[in-house]
């Protein structure tokens, strides 16, 4: 097809806006009426979460489904299949979405998919088992307005995830989309687009907090034959999962803002470095870039201005340190992904030595929308040094799993009980870690702090990319520290001293303490060898690696002395300091756990209690997994 | 290494692999895209797999060793029939994912980073898929199982094996 300019993208939004109404008029108005051909709609459409959670959960084979029963009740013009972005509620997902009176049917299995065609789709009756049921009231919601999921939500880098198809580059076009990057050409200069930003007081949402408009203000500043913008897409963060979203969802967003950075700073070249663990999310991407330059929003002469700019895909190959910036720019120079000391920053000099802008996916998903609705509408939202929402991908112990947006200084309580619904099966809350291996663990009396950079900072936790992990009374707070520890060990480059043999002497005395062979000096030990780490480590990784197990012993420490000097952990997670045992009240003398033993531990005769030989037991738990009658005991 | 030695490479990846190095122009720059194009080509990348990269990119083997060695992506091992691969994500781990992969290393006898001798297992853990919902998660070749407990294991490798 022809290239649109100005005139035609305007042209263009009108029609493709009247093709998206059936979806925009329902989020508008909720209709409470039930709705179906029958009762005179003209056009139903079925949205289908396609996230990576959600196909994992057979979602594909549920498209298939409905589409095979919507051909076969000959009702095939009428109603539409779309594949979406994630809706966020993993929890309950696959989500199957009807419009237009919104409902949202929630653990749909392929199997249902029939059943929605008949009974909802012709004959206008909701398939009430499908959908959601308030925990509190136990009433069924049909509609994801009214859940307490999705109430404290606002929705600004997600706005377009769950909502549009993101193979097809006219329904993100139908939400206001290359607006930006159309009147940022037109009508305004670069200098001028950059004071939007930087008034808007975006700050770069893949954990330190830079502020966006300045960043850009930099790189526009150094003179060079050529310039880049970077899309940082490696989300190594465990446990975070919003990147990948925004990609698989609304990927034309990070095109866009690629191109209005590009703009912004003189750059006709932008790369996006991605996980190759992400496949899904490359897919969308290609699509996007695809259609993005037989529209003419990417390549020579964008909408027939004078702005050149295109966008090459680069693959990461799993390395947790490549999130940082500067060995991003050396893994996609085609090195070891090692970071080098700053300055010379990367505006100054980055891939191949240019000038280089490197921002993350969620802080480019913000760009557009706060060029069309004002930087004063964006810096309304939020604390006073932190502007706008951030995404967090809620995960753990915690009833509602998902992914989330909302203003920055929502508190922790309202995420975690409001939106999250509680911790699971009932438990007592413990803590929640936010920030990934290089967060921290926050504790009852961090729940009503406004959530936003600097309160976290001073909480002794950080933004990070946006992971938070709830966690129970189940969870021993020293494994925890361990496990991230492990992870920092893993993934650390080796370059610098501090990072690749302090964390390895700070895991030593970890695994010991677990084991019930630590001292109390050891506990000293950890600290000021975090101390040394923290000030003397390279680059981000290696500073802040010592964070989780800082945040620990300043929020757990009783714990930390119990594996010390009691030789317990009150979680029952540490191995080396639990005994098994049977429980002669409650064993019928089945003898499953006897038979499943790995180590020949156990022995009792047929229905008599069994005893458990504590010395040749490997505390498996592999007899408690078996036990029918609740009999083992761990102590 | 020894073993990887030992291989020696049919003459058509050889050629595969050199026409990969030339569409990429043969430029250090495009190291790590080579790589991948190999890696999804043979599976792994043997010691011989890197030299030949080498040579053709004028860089010297030991600093594709480097690379390859720096990004878990790459193996330098064969991977089995069914790759499987231990989510130890945070959401996975804090519900239960530990527990897991102990239990898939006492059934298969084999270490992480590891292939069964019959070759139809080999067993990785990787960090988050983003399936936190479904935690705690196992993907097994491109399937994804998720709430998993130590119990169902043996069922799903059988039904796998099958």
């Amino acid at each position: 097809m022809k290239t649109l300019n100005f005139e035609d993208l305007i042209q263009f939004r009108k029609k493709a806006q009247a093709d998206l109404n059936v979806r925009e008029l329902s989020y508008a108005a909720v209709s409470e009426k039930s709705c179906g051909l029958a009762v005179g709609t003209e056009h139903i459409e079925l949205l289908c979460c396609g996230g990576t959670g959600c196909k994992a959960s057979s979602s594909a084979k549920i498209v298939e489904n409905l589409k095979a029963a919507i051909e076969a009740n000959g009702i095939a013009g009428k109603v539409d299949v779309i594949v979406t972005g994630c809706f966020g509620f993993c929890e309950k997902g696959p989500i199957v979405k009807v419009m237009p009176d919104n409902t949202f049917y929630t653990q749909v299995k392929p199997e249902d998919a029939d059943e929605i065609v008949k009974e909802h789709v012709i004959g206008g009756r909701r398939v009430e088992r499908l959908l959601y049921v308030d925990p509190k009231t136990q009433e069924h919601v049909s509609d994801s307005k009214h859940m307490d999921f999705y109430r404290k939500q606002k929705r600004v880098a997600l706005r377009n995830c769950g909502f549009i198809d993101p193979e097809n580059i006219a329904e993100y076009i139908a939400r206001d989309g290359y607006a930006a990057l159309s009147n940022a050409l037109q009508n305004q200069t670069p200098e001028e687009v950059i004071d939007i930003i930087k008034k808007a007081g975006l700050r770069g949402r893949g954990g330190a907090g830079f502020p966006t408009g300045m960043k850009w203000g930099f790189a526009r500043n150094y003179q060079a034959e050529h310039k880049y913008v970077v899309c940082n897409a490696d989300e190594g963060d465990p446990g975070a999962f919003m990147d990948r979203s925004i990609m698989e969802g609304d990927p034309h967003s990070v095109i866009e803002a690629m191109a209005l950075c590009g703009y912004c700073i003189g750059a006709n070249e932008g790369l996006i470095y991605i996980r190759a663990e992400y496949p899904l999310a490359v897919h969308r991407l290609k699509i996007a870039i695809e259609q993005a330059r037989q529209y003419g929003m990417l390549g020579k002469r964008i909408m027939g201005s004078e702005f050149d700019f295109d966008i090459e895909i680069r693959y990461g190959a799993g390395a947790f340190v490549c999130g940082e910036e500067t060995a991003l720019i050396h893994s996609m120079e085609g090195k070891r992904g090692e970071p080098t000391l700053k300055p010379p920053f990367p505006a100054e000099s980055g891939y191949m030595g240019y000038p280089t802008n490197v921002n993350n996916v969620e802080t480019l998903a913000n760009v557009p929308i706060i060029l069309t609705k004002g930087a004063d509408w964006f810096a309304s939202i939020g604390t006073e040094k932190s502007k706008g929402t951030k995404v967090f991908a809620l995960a753990g112990k915690i009833n509602n799993v998902g992914l989330i947006e909302v203003p920055m200084g929502t508190t922790l309580r309202e995420i975690i009980y409001d939106i999250g619904g509680g911790v699971k099966n009932g438990k007592k809350f413990k803590a929640v870690q936010t920030g990934g291996p290089s967060g921290g663990c926050l504790t009852e009396k961090h729940l009503d702090i406004p959530i936003d950079y600097e309160s976290l900072g001073a909480a002794g936790s950080m933004m990070g990319s946006g992971g938070m992990i709830v966690m129970d009374e189940d969870d021993c707070m020293v494994s925890v520290a361990k496990f991230y520890l492990e992870f920092t060990v893993g993934e650390s480059c080796g370059k610098c001293t501090p990072c690749r043999i302090g964390n390895k002497r700070m895991l030593e005395i970890l695994t010991r303490i677990t084991e019930g062979k630590g001292t109390m000096d050891d506990i000293e030990h950890l600290k000021s060898l975090a101390a040394t780490i923290k000030d003397t480590a390279l680059c981000g990784l290696g500073q802040t690696s010592p964070n989780p197990v800082l945040s620990t012993i300043d929020n757990f420490y009783d714990e930390y002395v119990e594996h010390v000097k009691q030789h317990t952990c009150r979680a029952k997670q540490c191995k080396a300091l639990l005994t098994y045992t049977v429980n002669p009240d409650k064993c019928k003398g089945c003898g499953a756990c006897a038979r499943n033993c790995p180590a020949d531990a156990i022995m009792g005769d047929v229905r008599k209690p069994h005893v458990i030989n504590p010395f040749k037991c490997i505390r498996c738990g592999m007899c408690q997994s078996r036990c029918r009658f609740d009999a083992i005991q761990i102590f | 290494m020894a073993k990887a030695k030992e291989m020696k490479l049919a003459c058509n990846v050889i050629e595969q692999v050199e026409a990969i190095c030339d569409k990429h122009g043969n430029k250090p720059g495009e190291l790590i895209n080579i790589l991948h194009e190999a890696q999804s080509l043979h599976g792994y990348l043997p010691e011989e797999m890197q030299r030949i990269i080498a040579r053709k990119l004028n860089i010297p083997a030991s600093k594709v060793y480097g690379v390859v060695t720096f990004y878990s992506f790459f193996t330098m091992t064969p991977k089995g029939k069914h790759p499987i691969s231990v989510c130890l994500g945070t959401a996975c781990y804090v519900r239960g994912s530990e527990k897991l992969l102990e239990e898939i290393k006492r059934i298969l006898n084999i270490e992480v980073g590891e292939t069964t001798p019959d070759g139809k297992f080999s067993l990785d853990c990787l960090r988050c898929v983003g399936a936190c919902g479904l935690a705690p998660v196992v993907t097994i070749g491109e399937k994804v199982y998720g709430r998993l407990q130590p119990k169902d294991v043996q069922k799903i490798l059988e039904e796998v094996d099958n």
